[in-house]
Order: C-alpha cells, then structure tokens, then sequence
C-alpha cells in the first residue's frame, strides 16, 4: 500500500481487522456515541459541509440527500446499496470484508441523523463471504448494545439487516434495489416519487452506496477540518479506488481526492503491465466514457477534473487499457453485459443493448458495412436518457464514445473484414 | 384563473384545463390530441416502457414519457416534432426486428396495434436485421392462445392480472431481450392460477393474446350481463345477424369495462344454441309437438280460467327477466288470476336479507354501492366467496386489498379471499348468530361501541345487550370452533376500523335461521356505527342479474311493487284502483311452499317463467312428485330445461339479448337493455307473452314497448318514482330510492336516519342448522356457485370453453377424509342425505375442513340439491341450503 492518508482503509492490513475488538481499539463507534449526543439535524449538516458526495457513482452531496426525508411520522428506512455490481468495480466489497463495523457505525450516524430504525445492507448475491463477514459483525455490534435498542442510553433502537440479491445488475440502480427488497422483479420505478417520498414498502427511504456511508464516522469524529484536509475544495476527503486491465499492481487504493490520474497508473499502481503503452482509461467503472491516453495526461481523480475532461469519476474503478486492446471486442464484451443485464422494460434499453452487440460481433468478425458503424451510434443515441433508469445511459457510453473515439479502428475491421489483430487484447489475463 | 384541482397548460398550442392528477397523456387525449402508445392504458398504472409516448417539455430535460408525466400549471408540451418523429421511429423499428412478418396469416391482422404503428409511422422496410423471440405456441386455454413470440413486452398483460383480477397468473421472467411473459414455472396456462377474465387478452396490442374463435364484429350493442348481481356492462359484437363475441363496456358505470370469464366468454354461445326453443311445444300423449302461438295461449288460457281467484294457481317469476317483466308476471298473477301465489328465486337466495334488513333497517338492499368496498379500511366477508360468484366485485375487494385495507373473513371454506385474508376465521357451518353475537359481547365489554350511535339512531339495544351477554368467547368458541382470540382480533379491528364494511352472501342467508343471521349483522354494524356512511354498511350481494329488480318489482307473495304489503289496505286499495280489479289481501305462498301445496294437491296450475326449480330447489325428488301432481303445467323459458321436460305447454321466450328493458344490479342501480338480435323463430320476450295471455283471459294489457311498462310500475313503486326509460337513455346512472325524475338516485342508504326511522336491534339466539351429522349422516354438506358456472348451468353449460374447464359434478372433500375413504382425486363418490342419493367425482382439497363436503348445484347428472334439506326458515322462507348432514362413500369399482 502507498504513504496516502487511511481513513477508509485505516485498519485494513491489521490481525482480525474485521472483528469488533480491532475496530475498537482504533476508536471505533466513538463517532457513533458523538452523533447519537448531536441534534441528528445537526450530524446532517456536518456531512453536508464535510462535502461528503456520493460515492456510488452520481456524486450527490450525502448530508442534503438525508434532509430530503420527510418530517411525519412514518417508518423510514436507510438502504446501502452494497450491489457493487459495475465492471470493474470491487472497492465496497474491501470495506466489508477488512472493515464491517466502520460501515455499521455509519449506519448508526445516517439513521440517527435521518431518525431511522431500520437499515437494509442490500449485498450483491455474490458476495457471500462479505455478507457472512457482516452478518457477524452485525451480531458483535448487538451484543456491545451498538445496535437494538436504547443505543447509547438513547432512546433510538436500530436495526440493521443484510439482504443478498439475487444476481442482477439492475438492482445497483436504487428503485430496483427497493423493488427488489421488497421481494419483486427488480424493475426500475418511475421517479416521481422518489425514495424519500415513497421508498421501501412505500415508506420514506434513503439509498446510499457503502463507502458513502463508511466516510461518515470519520467525519463526525474528527470533525470538518480534519476531512477537509485531505482531497480538493470541491472534492473534499479520500475515496476508494479499484484498478484493474493492463496495469501491474491492481487492486484497491485509497487515495485523496485530486490526485493526478497518470501519477496513480504509473506510481502508485505499479505502472503499466509488461512495459506496453496506455491506449485508453475508463476512469469510474465500465458506464463512464472512455478516455484516450492523451486525454488522461492532466487529469485528476476528482469529480470536477474527470467531468472536464468529458468524462466521470463514477465508483472510482479505474479500468486501464494497454495498446493493443480490440475496443470493438471490448464494446462487444461490454455491450454484451448491459443487454444482458437489462431489465427490458423499456424498448430502447431492452431491444438497443442486444443490437448494439450484436452489431460489434458482426464488425469484430468482419461480416459488418460502413453504415453499421452509424446504426451503433444512432442506436446509441436513442438509448441515451431515453429510459426509466440510468442502466441504458450507462450501456450507451460505450456504444456512442467507442466509435466516435476510435472510428478509424472500427473502419479498419470493416475494410479488413475482421479483427486487425491476431489476438484481441495484448496480455492474458488468467 | 383555473379552478381548484385543476391547472392550464399547452399542448401542440392548444391551451387545456385539465385535472392536476392527470398525465400529460390523459390531457392530451383530452384534447384529442393522438400520442402513440402500446404500454399505456386507462386502467393500469404507468409503465413508462415502451416509450413511444415521449413528447418534449419545455424546461425538462431529455423526451419525458406522457403517460408517467403529471400536468403542472403552465407546462408546454410538444407531441409532434421531426426529433419525435425520429426517435419514435427508431423505437418502432426496434419492437419490429423482432416481430415475426406473419400479419396475413394473424389472428389480429388488421386489428393490431403495432401494424396500425408501423404504418403510423411509415415504415415499409425493416432496417435492422431480424432478432428472433423464442417461445412455445400455448393452446391450453379453453379461450385463449399465447404466442409470446407476437409479444412487445408492453406487460400491459401482466399488469392487468394483477391490478385488474389480482390473481397474478402471469409475470415477466428472464430480462431484457429474453424478458418473456410467463405463468409460473412456464406450464401451460391452464395448469396456472389464471381465471380465463381475459383481462390481458382485451388489452394485447398484437397477437401474443388472441381469442381462438376470434370473429370481428360488424357492430357492437351494449347492454347488461346475464349472470350475477353485479350487472356488468357488455358490448356484444355483432356480425351477420349472429353473436361473435363480448368485450366489456367501459362505459359502464360498474365494471368499467373490466369483465369476468363468464362475462366475457360465457355469455353468448347459448344465445344462437341450436337448442334454443323456437316454437310453443304442447304435450301430447307424453311427447311434445309443436304448436302455434295461438293455439298455445288460447290453450292456457283455457286451462288457468277454471283458477282464478282460487288461489290454487301459482306464478314463478324469474330474477333472470327484467324489472318490467317481473312487474307484468306480478300483476297478471294478482289482477288477472286474483291470487298472490307469486314469488321467485330470491326466495332461495336472499329472501332473509329482505326480511331481516327490512326489519332492522327498513330497506332489504345493499346499504352502499359497489365502488365504495375499494374505499374500505375493513372488508368483513361471510359467507361469500366472492371473487368466484361476483367477480368483478371481487376486483373491487381486491383493490381495497392492494390499498391497505384489512379483511376478515368468516368462512367455513378456505376461498380465495380467506387465503388473502388479515384473518380467516372459519366456523362451522350454521353458527353464524353465535359468533357475530360473540363479536358485539367483546365490543361491548371493551367499551368499542359507538354509544352516540346506538342512542341516536337505534332502538332495542338493551335487549340484544342482555342477549348477547350469555356469547363469552369461551361459549362461542366452543359452538362455532373459531379460536377465541380470533374473536377478539375481528371484533376490535372491525369496530376500530374509521371504515368497516360488511359483505354477505347466501353463506348468511341460506339457513333455516337466515333472517337471524342477516339481523345479526345488521346488530354488528349498528352496534359500531359502522352503517350510514360511505364505505361502511351491511352489504348483501345479490345472485342474479335482476334478482333486485325481481323482488322490488313485486314478484313475491306478501308484498306489492315496493315492498308494500298485500295485507295493507290503503296500499292494497292503491293498487287496486290502478289496476282497476279487487286484489286478494292475504299473502300467497312462496315456493318451497307452493312445491309442497302442489304434492299435497291444493296447487293445481303452476306458470313458470324462466325458473328451473327441478335444479335449483332443495329436495328435488319431493319437487318432481310437486310438479309432477299439477293439473297443469307452463314453463316459458329460453330453452327446454329439466323443469321444462316435465310441463304440459313449453313457450319459447327471447333471451337478454333480444329485448329491451331494465335489470336493477345488486348496489340497487337500474341499467338499461339494449336489443342487440331477433329472438330465435317464434320465440317472443316475456312481456310480450304475458300481454297476450291476459288478453284472452278478459284483462287486456297492451303496452307498446317496456318503457310503457315501466312508466305504470314507477308510479307504484316509490323506489322507482325517479326512474324511467327516458333518463336511463339520457345517461343518467341512477340507484334507487329514487323518488322523483329530479332526483340523482341514492348510493348510500340510511345516512340520516334509517328507512324506518331508528334501526332497530333484534335480540337473537343462536339456534343451529336444522339436521347436524350424525352417526349415520357423519357429512355437513355445503352447497354452492363456482367461477365457471352459473346456477342450473342452462347457459353456461352452452359454452364449449366453460365446459372445458369444469366439466361435471364434483365434491370437495378433504384430503384426511379422502385418505381415511382411500380415495383419490377424480374418484367416483356416493353422496347420500336421508332424501336421495348422487354420484360425483372427488376434487381432493383443503379447501373444505374435515368432515366438510362442498357440491356446487349446476349439474344436472350429479344434481346437489337431490340431498339438500327444505327446511325452513320460519320468516323468509329460504331453505337450508348450506348445511345438511349427508354419508359419503367411494362408488366402488367406477373411477
């Protein structure tokens, strides 16, 4: 691991990290006993201006979405959103695994501050041994009265479950996580109403990613200046990221926000792999556009940095791509998972995904004409914000930018009629 | 300025105030501006998914879908520009690279939206290369095919069967590409929960939901529903002078459109049966010849003469006829043959409801109307299965249920809504009083009851207080076998409830102590103020199509149009001055009563019209020895049925499709008929018929249409005051009291006070059914209706589709008793009461308790009521339908 500072990763490589002794005896659930003695508008606030934003993906400031909770009377719900599904993706499941109890204690501090008594951990199906390891840390967090009732002398009892999907990527996006959890087809729902107004078993429900809510403890227990040392003014504190392709040390890496894209590729993740050269970067997981080499050689890993230069700093999982990757094989690849993964409910999305596959077969086997080029990006085109849910703007980005960004290689397989190298990618990958 | 609840906005430059609820498509629809749709529909919540309805909206991002995008106060919408056009576009050509080219050879060619799309939009070529849908051709429906590989994944399908029937037979299974609309675990429909409405056939937009006979009418006529009390409206579709088909009206007030498998699929085969009657048919030396129309009423009118006046003439009058019909039928038995032997089928069904509601409230109908159970917070179901025996009723508890509301339902058998129910409280047949007497003891002594209620409004309570303190939940556990704190979890959600309605059914009424029970409940609600408001109410749903209509009419034997009593004079002299003859004052008999005058031979002449006793009534061997000792027998029906083989004249009438008149529903609403066909060869409506009778017995009555008819009725009958043809076609939706032409009709009885001034309590007793098991007859035997038939089955047993599904006879019996018996499921049974004998097969459920037995009455070859019991009650008059003791034994060797 490198020199950053570890807030989220603080206790990662000790003995039986995930066990409550461990956690603490690094101050563990103090930030717990701090918040339960604020005002929860107050815990709120203080995350607000922490500038704590979401880190599933959208980026969305986390003390304002918990104000967005209606103040009645009615049960309500926090959901994490552990469905950490996205290509590339893998950096929740190392919070889980090494750290359970930082995300229980910012469980605790979000309910507190939303006035919740129930908490859904929604896990990915295929994360058994996270589930099992929470499962644990759960009973551990009960039997030191963190959870149950009367937490801290406070009259506040909650409950914290661990639901395991059931294996689709649909249900990452928040509605289907709810429908799902709710015990049906994971389809999206029609926004209006939004999960604050009508959430979980119609109740008002707040949707957060793991690590969003794993910050939280830090935040509230060594307070605003501390997290605002590290990361940029706009994107304050550190974030996770998971490397993977062709690089030679992936894995998962905590980092301020800001740091230099090209730094953390060629330093801190051990640079590229077999000597080979950067051909493109996806820099937040498979739904954000794809950089070039060139375009990633001033960019930050930040929410602002990432967006001006066209793209986005999504999950933070850092897909690198080494010259001599087929991008009409990865589109194929990646296109070939969304149409997989569509809930097909809406037209564009259900019939667009497996056409915009089928299509990067057919060039990548050199059975496609010219004009198939342009249906892939008119396709692209009309899945974009055509939909229910961001699963068809995620499955468009590669189908409308791999074209556009790397026209003159799909021109080649058609004139070529097939694949212009021998092989796909340039290293196998076991 | 708009209105309040409203909001202005502009769409394609028109300006429209539209309601502050409505989507953007609604609005537009509204303003008969066309956005295309496949997903959408009036019904169903939106969907949002096939996205052809996109439209732009200024200060909104991206294409928002018009059917998920509420109105807003100065929105401006635009439906149709070229990046619509092209978007839309696009859409279709997707939803057709994966549709197969076959419209010549489809069912719906022509009549298919997504070809009225395509050609919408255009489209003469397919771009994008074909994508194949793979799925099995499903022919297991009796009315219906399924060929997914036709399907949009529009899941209106899937969205109609849950939020219209609520069965959810079908869902989507797989996803994206490979979503594809399934019953579970993708069997043949027919081995799924599905109830054949067709529900998702009338919403497909192509052929993936096709009806097998499908035959696209000409025209189509609407009118009302044949079978149940809902009163249901129905298009029938009209080609080449013959019935193709039935769609719900969605104009109707009360279905909306939405229909049941009876409705939809059960209800015009029999009207073109070959077997319809065609010509009056005389006996002759044991055969029947035809006859003309002449010949045959002059013949009657020949052999009823010698009666008049003599009270040994009887008159059967028909729930399935109309309101002006059973009025004729009525007055031709009190002003031309001078007795008030007249009564009908109500008095198997629901004569206690009449009886008893009338006396606790001063009104024998349904306090509230049909729409208000989806408003309900409580639903208390007894003695109903509802969803199977007013479907559509059904949807309407079914909606409530999606809701939130609560239900409690008190049923010996384990019904659909039992197994959906909050609590299920199943007692033993017959024991109703004691656990409703039990319900107000725990409200009493828990201090639930509304005191300002009861002392305001009610009269008697200290004596049903005095009785019911006896009903400790220890007593009443022990006689009906319901666990005391079930007790205690009903009565207090029930009287706590803001609104708890009732809803009853011939569960309650088809006792020997019918009328005790019906009070009973009337006790409950006026007990928790749970009466009188919307929502709430004593709810009894009556059976068939116009049995309402047939009882307000005065087509029984104590009372005038109206309920006014025979015995009145003042009343008695009202009617007699209108129809200008002295009436008899003393009531006459009713049917269980007029079957056993007959055998014992003080019933000479029976006319029966459009009944089928020797079905329907209870002891049906003692019924064939009635019919068979009368002098004279007339049975005027559509087709020649088991009481018509035994008659001496048999006069072919029209059916409800081949005439005009007026059917009242359950909820007290009076609808219109509409004719739609000539009735079959000579066959002639019944109003027709009576008129000419009359004539050749010295009493003219000629009226030149049912309008005329009912213009006379309405002025005797101050429920139908208000209620004439003329507003009925002007669109007025009217339930009665309705007491003059200015007034809306009334849909939620005593609001104010009761119809009789203060309800009155009636302290009962719990007595019991008259015959229990015993050792010789160890059985309670239940009898009763099913979704796929109706009564004596002499028109659903026409349709090929219902008898695909059920058959024949069958028992339900429960699994320990079958095991105890050796016997399997389609075994042959031998069920016996001390009055007869029939063979059925056995249908192995727990649906019925142990020592239970269920037989449903609407087969002749395994007919339920050869072994029910004529016991009954003392005021009503019902027999004891629902409780008889019987021995069951496996017919050995016969499978």
């Amino acid at each position: 691991m490198n020199e950053f500072p570890k807030i989220l990763s603080a206790n990662w490589g000790k003995p039986n990290s995930a066990g409550i002794e461990t956690y603490l005896a690094s101050g563990g659930y103090e930030a717990a006993r701090k918040a339960l003695g604020m005002e929860p508008a107050k815990v709120s606030q203080e995350v607000l201006d922490a500038g704590l934003r979401g880190r599933g993906g959208a980026g969305f400031p986390a003390g304002r979405k918990w104000t967005f909770m209606p103040k009645d009377n009615r049960p309500r719900y926090l959901c994490v959103n552990a469905d950490e599904g996205e290509p590339g993706t893998f950096k929740d499941r190392d919070i889980m695994r090494f750290d359970p109890h930082m995300l229980i204690e910012g469980i605790i501090i979000a309910c507190w501050a939303m006035q919740a008594n129930n908490s859904y951990i929604y896990i990915r199906g295929e994360f058994e041994e996270p589930a099992k390891i929470l499962e644990k840390a759960i009973q551990e967090a009960n039997q030191k009265g963190f959870l149950g009732g009367k937490i801290f002398g406070k009259d506040f009892n909650l409950q914290v479950w661990v639901h395991r999907g059931a294996g689709a990527y649909i249900c990452g996006e928040e509605t289907s996580l709810i429908e799902s959890l709710e015990g049906k087809r994971g389809n999206p729902r029609i926004r209006p109403p939004f999960p604050p107004q009508k959430g979980v078993f119609d109740q008002p429900t707040t949707v957060n990613n793991v690590e969003t809510i794993a910050s939280v403890p830090f935040i509230i227990r060594e307070g605003i200046p501390a997290y605002r040392k590290f990361g940029t003014e706009k994107s304050p504190g550190t974030k996770l990221f998971s490397v993977s392709g062709h690089i030679n040390k992936p894995g998962v890496y905590e980092l301020p926000l800001g740091y230099p894209l090209m730094n953390f590729i060629n330093e801190v993740a051990g640079g590229m792999i077999a000597g080979i050269k950067l051909k493109a970067v996806i820099p937040g997981g498979s739904s954000t556009p794809v950089l070039r080499a060139e375009e990633c050689q001033n960019v930050n890993l930040d929410y602002e940095s990432l967006a001006a230069a066209g793209s986005m700093l999504g999950s933070g999982a850092v897909t690198v791509i080494g010259e001599g990757t087929c991008m009409v094989k990865l589109l194929e690849i990646l296109t070939h998972f969304y149409a997989h993964e569509s809930c097909g409910q809406c037209t564009p999305c259900r019939e667009g995904a497996p056409w915009a596959a089928q299509i990067a077969k057919r060039i990548h086997e050199g059975k496609a004409e010219l004009n198939d080029i342009d249906v892939l990006s008119s396709l692209g085109a009309n899945m974009m914000g055509r939909t229910i849910c961001p699963l068809a703007d995620a499955a468009a980005c590669p189908i409308i930018d791999f074209p556009k960004k790397f026209r003159e290689e799909f021109e080649a397989h058609i004139r070529n009629k097939g694949c212009p190298q021998a092989k796909p990618f340039p290293v196998e990958f076991k | 300025m708009t209105e309040p609840g409203k909001v202005r906005l502009s769409i394609d430059g028109k300006e429209i105030e539209t309601s502050a609820k409505a989507t953007v498509l609604d609005a537009a629809k509204q303003a008969g501006i066309h956005i295309p749709t496949l997903c959408a529909d009036d019904q169903l919540a939106p969907y949002a998914g096939c996205r052809l309805c996109i439209v732009e909206i200024e200060k909104m991002r991206g294409l928002p879908p018009s059917c998920a995008t509420n109105v807003a106060e100065g929105m401006v919408v635009r439906t149709n520009t070229p990046e619509l056009h092209r978007v839309r576009k696009m859409l279709m050509e997707m939803l057709l690279s994966d549709h197969p080219y076959d419209c010549l050879a489809c069912a719906k060619n022509l009549h298919c939206e997504l070809q009225k799309m395509a050609e919408e939009f255009g489209i003469r070529e397919r771009k994008l290369r074909h994508l194949t849908r793979e799925s099995v051709l499903d022919e297991s429906n009796a009315f219906y095919s399924r060929d997914m590989t036709k399907c949009v994944l529009c899941a209106k399908c899937v969205r109609a069967c849950k939020e219209i029937n609520g069965v959810t037979a079908i869902d989507l299974s797989g996803r994206g590409f490979n979503s594809i609309v399934q019953p579970f675990g993708d069997g043949p429909i027919s081995e799924s929960v599905c109830e054949s409405c067709g529900e998702c056939v009338e919403r497909c937009p192509t052929a993936a939901l096709s009806i097998k006979k499908q035959v696209w009418p000409d025209k189509e006529v609407s009118t009302i529903c044949p079978y149940c009390g809902t009163g249901c409206g129905i298009l029938l579709g009209i080609k080449d002078g013959k019935i193709v088909g039935v769609r719900g009206d969605k104009n109707n007030p009360v279905s909306r459109g939405q229909l049941c498998v009876k409705g939809r699929f059960g209800a015009f085969e029999f009207i073109g049966h070959p077997a319809r009657l065609k010509k009056p048919l005389l006996k002759k030396n044991g055969e029947f010849v035809e006859a003309s129309w002449p010949e045959a009423l002059d013949y009657m009118a020949e052999k009823l003469k010698p009666y008049i006046g003599a009270d040994r003439f009887a008159a059967l009058s028909s729930a399935k006829c109309t309101n002006e019909e059973n009025y004729l039928m009525q007055k031709f038995a009190r002003a031309v043959m001078k007795t008030n032997n007249i009564d009908h089928c109500a008095r198997l069904c629901h004569a206690s409801t009449v009886a008893g509601l009338a006396d606790s409230f001063g009104s024998g109908a349904m306090t509230n109307s049909i729409d208000e159970f989806r408003d309900a917070e409580l639903i208390l179901v007894t003695g109903s299965n509802t969803t199977e025996n007013h479907p559509i009723i059904g949807y309407r508890i079914r909606e409530a249920l999606r809701k939130g509301a609560k239900l409690i339902v008190f049923d010996p058998r384990e019904t659909w809504l039992a197994n959906q129910a909050w609590l299920w409280c199943r007692q033993k047949p017959g024991t109703d009083v004691a656990w409703i007497n039990g319900l107000i003891r725990i409200i009493l002594k828990e201090g639930l009851e509304n005191k300002k209620f009861i002392s305001e409004r009610t009269e008697g309570f200290e004596d049903l207080k005095k009785t019911v303190d006896k009903y400790t939940p220890e007593y009443v556990s022990k006689i009906s076998g319901v666990p005391e704190e079930q007790l205690f979890q009903a009565a207090r959600a029930y009287a706590t409830a803001g609104k708890s309605s009732i809803l009853y059914s011939m569960g309650i009424t088809q006792h020997s102590h019918g009328t005790d029970n019906v009070q009973s409940l009337a006790n409950l609600a006026m007990v928790c103020g749970q009466i009188g408001r919307a929502a709430t109410g004593v709810n009894p749903l009556r059976g068939q199509n116009n049995v309402q209509g047939a009882c307000d009419l005065g087509a029984l034997p104590d009372v005038f149009p109206g309920y006014q009593k025979v015995a009145d004079e003042a009343l008695r002299k009202k009617f007699e001055d209108a129809w200008g003859v002295p009436l008899s004052s003393h009531p006459g008999l009713t049917i269980v009563e007029m079957l056993n005058a007959a055998a014992d031979g003080k019933i000479k002449a029976l006319y029966i019209m459009g009944e089928n006793p020797l079905l329907s009534d209870p002891d049906l061997h003692h019924v064939e020895q009635g019919l068979k000792a009368l002098d004279f027998l007339v049975v005027q029906d559509i087709f020649l049925t088991e009481t018509a083989q035994l008659a001496d004249l048999v006069l072919p009438s029209a059916c409800f499709a081949e005439k005009e008149g007026t059917f009242t529903n359950t909820e007290r609403r009076v609808q219109l008929l509409n004719k739609a066909l000539d009735p079959p060869g000579e066959a002639k409506p019944d109003w027709e018929i009576i008129c000419e009778l009359a004539d050749r017995l010295g009493y003219p009555m000629s009226y030149p249409d049912p309008a005329e008819i009912m213009e006379e009725a309405r002025k005797l009958t101050p429920q139908y005051h208000g209620i004439s043809h003329s507003r009925l076609k002007g669109g007025c939706d009217l339930c009665w009291p309705c007491p003059n032409q200015d007034h809306p009709g009334a849909r939620i009885l005593h609001q104010d006070r009761f119809t009789r001034g203060k309800g009155k309590f009636t302290a009962i007793e719990h007595l019991g059914p008259a015959e229990l098991p015993d050792k010789q007859y160890p059985f309670t035997l239940i009898t009763g209706r099913i979704l796929y038939h109706f009564h004596t089955g002499t028109m659903t047993r026409k349709s090929a589709g219902l008898n695909q599904i059920v058959p024949g006879p069958y028992a339900e019996l429960n699994p320990v008793d079958a095991k105890k018996m050796k016997v399997k499921n389609g075994d042959q049974l031998r069920v016996a009461s001390r009055r007869g004998e029939i063979k059925v097969a056995a249908r192995v459920t727990e649906v019925v308790n142990i020592g239970e037995l269920f037989i449903p009455f609407h087969f002749y070859e395994g007919a339920a009521n050869v072994l029910t019991n004529p016991a009954l009650d003392p005021v009503a008059k019902i027999p004891e339908f629902k409780v008889c003791a019987v021995k069951v034994e496996k017919a050995a060797g016969e499978k």
